[in-house]
């Protein structure tokens, strides 16, 4: 009777996952081929952050529009009307908007990924996963509102008759700059936060600082060489006035552009490094 | 069959009692520290901090060591805090072990919570593919089984509604659904049968039974010792983190309920003692019993009022509660002559072949006319595997509840010869 019952037809270990647990000790392997294993968890949790975000508001996806477009309004009133603020020759709203648009996708996402860790707790204590895949799809979701509020960035351009030209196909590099500095810092502080709670205490107020030390509202060409170049060690530098270049034919970045990809990628690699040094208390402490 | 596919040397958790209480400190705590101590607080903000001994510390798990073979289903058993979650914890890489080591061959799904990462205002549908994911199923592979999990779910009416909509119920079984449908080769499941009602929660020990007979690797933790000796085929007792007993499924729950001294560790051998001020009293709360063993209960009830010519009457019922056997002192024309207000019922059942396994009786008492109480699971006895036929053969537990010794025929029958010897 009991060969009835096909009991392990299969060759035991063959294709079988292994998995070896033990204690980590010292540098730990950062492990990109298991985050693309998961990709599609990355996938659904990015999905699920878009698709919640809008629910039960009555704007919805218009919110994503209204942020930078009054910010805009208000900036121009203020700072190109009021206190004549120069423009490298632009019309001000566009000099600003063009800047707002990468600085509140960074914004966005700096402030998601910081808290990532601690707000995905339920899932972090129940299941296995890599855990860098939270603050990514932290990054990964503010994407949709920044090609929303592009969409007013053409009208602008349209608007103004500014032509883009054979620079603006640098673009996607600027916004992949942005991305990897709001994730280089969203790694180092949603591993923080996890310990010290703090961080959702600073987060805010560092975004806050941070857009004051941005040229969003005034010119890098309000400083003379060598601190304009020097002014790149702040990465957002790098990319505002990467933006300007490409889409509005401003003086182009060049050594401050460098400056600041060689920033962003220091405290990107640092940053998960630190992230997969400190996971393994994620489960333990969140 | 007979490879090892999880291995457990020597695993062993310490956790701080200080990071228990105060889950997180704060930076001033910290800088605070900082000035006393800058090296050492600098070393735990790179994650080093661990090397020091500390009075604040408990290991939650230590020195647990096993190995569970392919096919095999695992009863990990013991009180809160004896260390059972951790070690599932540990086994699906939520948390690392402070020392030892485990070896896992195949794909591992774990199940320790119900829906987790549901979020309520996704639908059904949507939620399927996040949790899905989640479990670490691949897209394609949730197509495949949508409409099957959402048939064993039983809402497909609902599946596109959102499911902060949901009843509980619902909720626990769509999220049921996605798990039960992740075909891993090692599963490990925790507590997750204290949810739903009882028909879907029979739904649930049938589903993994299913998964164990497929040939897969069941490490199952569960205070339910019901559910626990219905399905597993070994178990593993820990206590204070520290394994205090590994054997037959049997054994390990009678040693369970050996050491759970206090009433409320029982509460799976006595659910009901007192009914309608009705209370039965020195009953056998639990015993271990040899194959071939005459059963006998004795028990006293005590009566709210003089109760006239008692009757009494016993269903002894299975893991799964179904029904084995049942016998009423009415049936047989039997009862208590006088009237009194404490009766003492004794039942026979002589030498009843029942197999190995974990038995419960039910117990009831009444008059002439009526039952006035029932104490449901009132006993509960575990049957040890045996050799009923003494030629050293066990008979095994899913050919039924009764070995059965019958007058067997067995002859040679002449096959029809072929034609060509002529």
């Amino acid at each position: 009777m009991d060969a009835l019952e096909g009991v392990g037809e299969r060759d035991p270990h063959a294709g079988a996952a292994h998995v070896h647990v033990e204690p980590s000790r010292g540098w730990i392997a950062l492990k990109p081929g298991e985050l693309w294993e998961y990709r599609e968890l990355l996938y659904f949790l990015t999905l699920r952050d878009i698709k919640v975000r809008y629910k039960q508001t009555a704007l919805g996806a218009a919110w994503a529009i209204i942020q930078p477009f009054f910010t805009m309004l208000v900036f121009s009133l203020f700072f190109g009307r009021l206190a004549g603020v120069p423009s490298d020759g632009v019309p001000y709203p566009i000099f600003a908007y063009v800047a707002l648009l990468p600085w509140n996708y960074f914004a966005g996402s700096l402030g998601l990924s910081a808290t990532s860790v601690v707000s995905s707790a339920n899932l972090i204590k129940k299941v296995y996963f890599p855990r860098l895949v939270v603050p990514i799809s932290g990054v990964l979701s503010g994407l949709l509102d920044f090609a929303i509020a592009s969409v007013v960035l053409l009208m602008m351009m349209a608007y103004y008759g500014i032509r883009p030209t054979a620079a603006t196909l640098l673009l996607p590099g600027f916004l992949l700059l942005a991305l990897v500095t709001a994730l280089g810092i969203g790694m180092w502080l949603s591993a923080l936060n996890v310990e010290f709670r703090d961080v959702r205490h600073a987060v805010p107020f560092l975004t806050q600082f941070w857009m004051f030390a941005t040229p969003v509202a005034y010119p890098s060409s309000l400083l003379s060489e060598p601190w304009r170049s020097l002014y790149g060690l702040n990465p957002m530098v790098g990319v505002v006035e990467g933006f300007r270049w490409a889409l509005l034919g401003t003086t182009p970045p060049g050594t401050m552009l460098a400056l600041s990809v060689l920033i962003s990628v220091l405290i990107f690699v640092s940053g998960a490094y630190y992230f997969r040094r400190m996971e393994k208390t994620f489960a333990d402490l969140v | 069959m007979g490879d090892t596919v999880v291995r457990v040397e020597n695993l062993g958790k310490r956790y701080r009692i200080g990071e228990r209480q105060a889950p997180y400190k704060t930076l001033r705590e910290a800088l605070h520290r900082a000035t006393a101590k800058p090296w050492r607080v600098a070393r735990s903000l790179w994650g080093r901090g661990d090397g020091e001994a500390r009075q604040d510390e408990i290991w939650a798990l230590r020195g647990v060591s096993f190995e569970v073979k392919r096919g095999e289903v695992v009863g990990i058993i013991g009180r809160n805090g004896a260390g059972k979650s951790t070690l599932l914890k540990i086994l699906s890489r939520i948390t690392e072990p402070t020392e030892g080591c485990a070896d896992l061959y195949g794909r591992v799904g774990s199940f320790l919570e119900v829906g987790a990462g549901f979020h309520p205002e996704l639908t059904g549908r949507e939620n399927v593919f996040l949790n899905g994911a989640i479990l670490g199923m691949k897209k394609a592979e949730i197509e495949r089984k949508f409409d099957e999990i959402v048939a064993f779910a039983e809402i497909d009416r609902f599946i596109d509604t959102p499911v902060k909509h949901y009843s509980s119920g619902m909720h626990v079984r769509l999220a049921f659904a996605v798990a039960a449908h992740m075909e891993p080769e090692i599963l490990m499941v925790d507590e997750v049968l204290a949810v739903g009602d009882l028909a879907f929660q029979k739904k649930c020990i049938g589903k993994m039974g299913d998964v164990a007979r497929g040939g897969r690797t069941v490490l199952f933790v569960s205070h339910n010792m019901v559910a626990t000796a219905g399905l597993c085929d070994w178990g593993i007792v820990l206590d204070g983190g520290h394994v205090a007993c590994t054997g037959s499924i049997s054994d390990a729950i009678s040693y369970y309920t050996a050491q759970s001294s206090s009433p409320e560790e029982a509460a799976a051998s006595i659910d009901d003692v007192d009914r309608n001020g009705f209370q039965l009293l020195h009953h056998l709360g639990r015993a271990q019993i040899e194959c071939r063993t005459p059963i006998r209960f004795t028990f006293e009830i005590a009566c709210p009022f003089a109760v006239r010519n008692a009757t009494a009457g016993i269903i002894l019922s299975d893991a799964f509660d179904n029904p084995v056997l049942g016998t009423s002192s009415k049936l047989q024309q039997v009862h208590g002559s006088a009237a009194s207000k404490r009766w003492q019922v004794t039942c026979d059942l002589g030498n009843v072949p029942l197999n190995s396994g974990f038995y419960h009786v039910s117990v009831s008492f009444g008059d002439e006319y009526r039952d006035h109480a029932r104490f449901e699971r009132a006993i509960s006895f575990v049957v040890l595997p045996g050799d009923p036929f003494g030629f050293g053969l066990k008979v095994p537990r899913r050919w039924g509840h009764f070995y059965w010794s019958a007058d067997w025929g067995i002859a040679a029958v002449d096959e029809p010869r072929p034609s060509s010897s002529r």
